[in-house]
């Protein structure tokens, strides 16, 4: 299966994510995507006349939506992260996998703005950003009164997946993340998965040292 | 307020080969400047009321200046050795001091936390003795004898080896970084960090190498220096104070900080204050 890749791509990263959670090795294509705009060029627009990537192929599949790349790698090796053994539970991570787009179209779009250099109203982008976030953090909430810690289900699915990237870069756009206690929360589940892999901005869990232990006159 | 002396300096303003007639508006120390290439194939820079900048092509990079250049840009003789393959990162831009951006490119103790599994890992955190002097013959910070265990230290090493720098201050908001390289022993990499001061609390930087490998392709070397940078970035925009301390009493600096120190001091001495707090409050 081979991934056409850019290190710095949130999309591209939920598929390298993915595909480690569940130990799917993926063949990488690197592309230019800055400074060399090689995503624009003539290979790849008649790969995915869209001129986005990532692009994922596999034989004579070729996919160019990160969430239809989530469904394949786990439909092919790890059926559980479906999430779609209930009715309600599919819808759920449908739903999620949907709102997924307003999140790359908002955040993601901040964060391209203020690293990038990439045109965009920056503070309507914030704005739609913090929106989401809070939609989101009110799911998660609402996950964790049903005694549930992922978005569908008390165990991660490919919703997760699709929403943790650009959530978790929010601060590259100048969205702070810290009025959110239920997403860090989430976060920190997201990123104590076995199998995590972070990209840059996004940090890994560095071991927590024991609390310390006093005895009685010690303090 | 005393005279800005940072504006006779140059400062990178774009990448020479994605400069056309249409150009680029960006800004240079508050002030907004368009950058484009004029009828003659040259670089053509203008300041905020229409006036004339400076302007030259080096290092892949194009540089311009608000005030008047006593001095051309600094010299890197190793990046007009034949062999080595030029590497264009591209710009990121960076809402910290400019000076902090070329601070965190000095320090090394970082490595293993922040760049994880690629330029350090844990248990190896120790930054041993290494050499620092301001060189008043080329009025340049240099940084020599640094040594560093590292994981992966470029795209064309294998495996874990010990790296060694030199890391080299010759403008206030650039630094030019040599560092072992493995398919040429005898030879240093070269990799520079050009700041393009927009603000004194936001900058866009233009990493660029001048490497000798022959083996990896150009979108490899663009992805990993990229990723480094990216690294951080988030660490950068959360540095309190904002400015740099150029005095002491905000901070208290280590032995593996010694870089750094005479960073601040060789600052100080010429006014470079641009991106600097001067009384630690």
């Amino acid at each position: 299966m081979k991934l056409y890749d850019y290190a710095l791509s949130p999309s591209c990263y939920k598929v390298r994510l993915m595909a480690a959670l569940i130990g799917v090795t993926l063949d990488i294509r690197p592309v230019d995507f800055h400074p060399g705009c090689e995503h624009r060029g003539p290979e790849l627009m008649a790969l995915n006349p869209a001129g986005s990537i990532p692009i994922l192929e596999d034989g004579d599949l070729v996919l160019t939506e990160s969430s239809a790349m989530l469904v394949y790698l786990a439909a092919k090796a790890a059926p559980q992260w479906l999430g779609n053994d209930t009715a309600g539970r599919t819808a759920r991570v449908q739903q999620w996998l949907s709102f997924s787009h307003r999140l790359t179209a908002s955040l993601g779009a901040a964060r391209l703005h203020e690293m990038l250099l990439r045109p965009g109203n920056i503070a309507a982008l914030r704005e739609q950003g913090i929106a989401a976030l809070r939609e989101l953090e009110a799911g998660l909430v609402e996950q964790h009164i049903r005694g549930q810690r992922f978005l569908a289900s008390d165990r991660p699915t490919i919703a997760d997946v699709a929403c943790f990237p650009y959530v978790a870069l929010a601060p590259d756009g100048g969205v702070s993340l810290d009025p959110y206690p239920a997403i860090r929360l989430w976060s920190r589940a997201v990123r104590s998965l076995e199998g995590f892999i972070e990209m840059p901005g996004i940090h890994r869990l560095h071991e927590l040292t024991p609390a310390p232990v006093l005895k009685v006159g010690e303090a | 307020m005393t005279r800005n002396t940072m504006i006779d300096g140059w400062y990178p303003v774009s990448l020479a080969s994605q400069l056309d007639a249409h150009g680029r508006r960006t800004a240079l120390m508050g002030e907004p400047i368009a950058v484009r290439r004029g009828e003659d194939g040259n670089a053509q820079v203008t300041g905020g009321n229409g006036r004339d900048l400076p302007a030259c092509i080096r290092y892949g990079h194009v540089w311009s200046s608000l005030g008047d250049p006593q001095k051309p840009l600094f010299a890197i003789p190793e990046a007009d050795q034949p062999g080595r393959r030029l590497v264009e990162v591209g710009v990121v831009r960076v809402r910290c001091s400019p000076l902090r951006a070329v601070e965190n490119f000095l320090d090394i103790a970082h490595f293993p936390f922040v760049h994880t599994d690629i330029l350090g890992a844990e248990p190896h955190t120790e930054v041993q003795n290494y050499k620092v002097d301001i060189r008043e013959d080329e009025d340049e910070v240099w940084a020599t004898q640094v040594k560093f265990y590292q994981p992966q230290a470029a795209k064309s090493a294998e495996g874990g080896i010990t790296t060694e720098y030199m890391y080299r201050v010759p403008a206030p908001t650039c630094s030019v970084l040599y560092k072992t390289c493995p398919p040429r022993p005898a030879e240093w990499d070269v990799i520079t960090l050009f700041v393009q001061p927009l603000a004194e609390d936001l900058c866009d930087v233009w990493p660029w190498m001048a490497l000798f490998d022959d083996e990896t392709p150009m979108t490899d070397l663009i992805h990993f220096q990229q990723t480094i940078f990216v690294q951080d970035r988030s660490i950068l925009e959360n540095q309190i104070p904002r400015l740099l301390p150029l005095d002491p009493g905000m901070e208290i600096p280590t032995r593996a900080d010694l870089t750094s120190v005479a960073y601040r001091r060789w600052l100080k001495r010429h006014g470079y204050t641009y991106g600097a707090q001067l009384v630690a409050q």
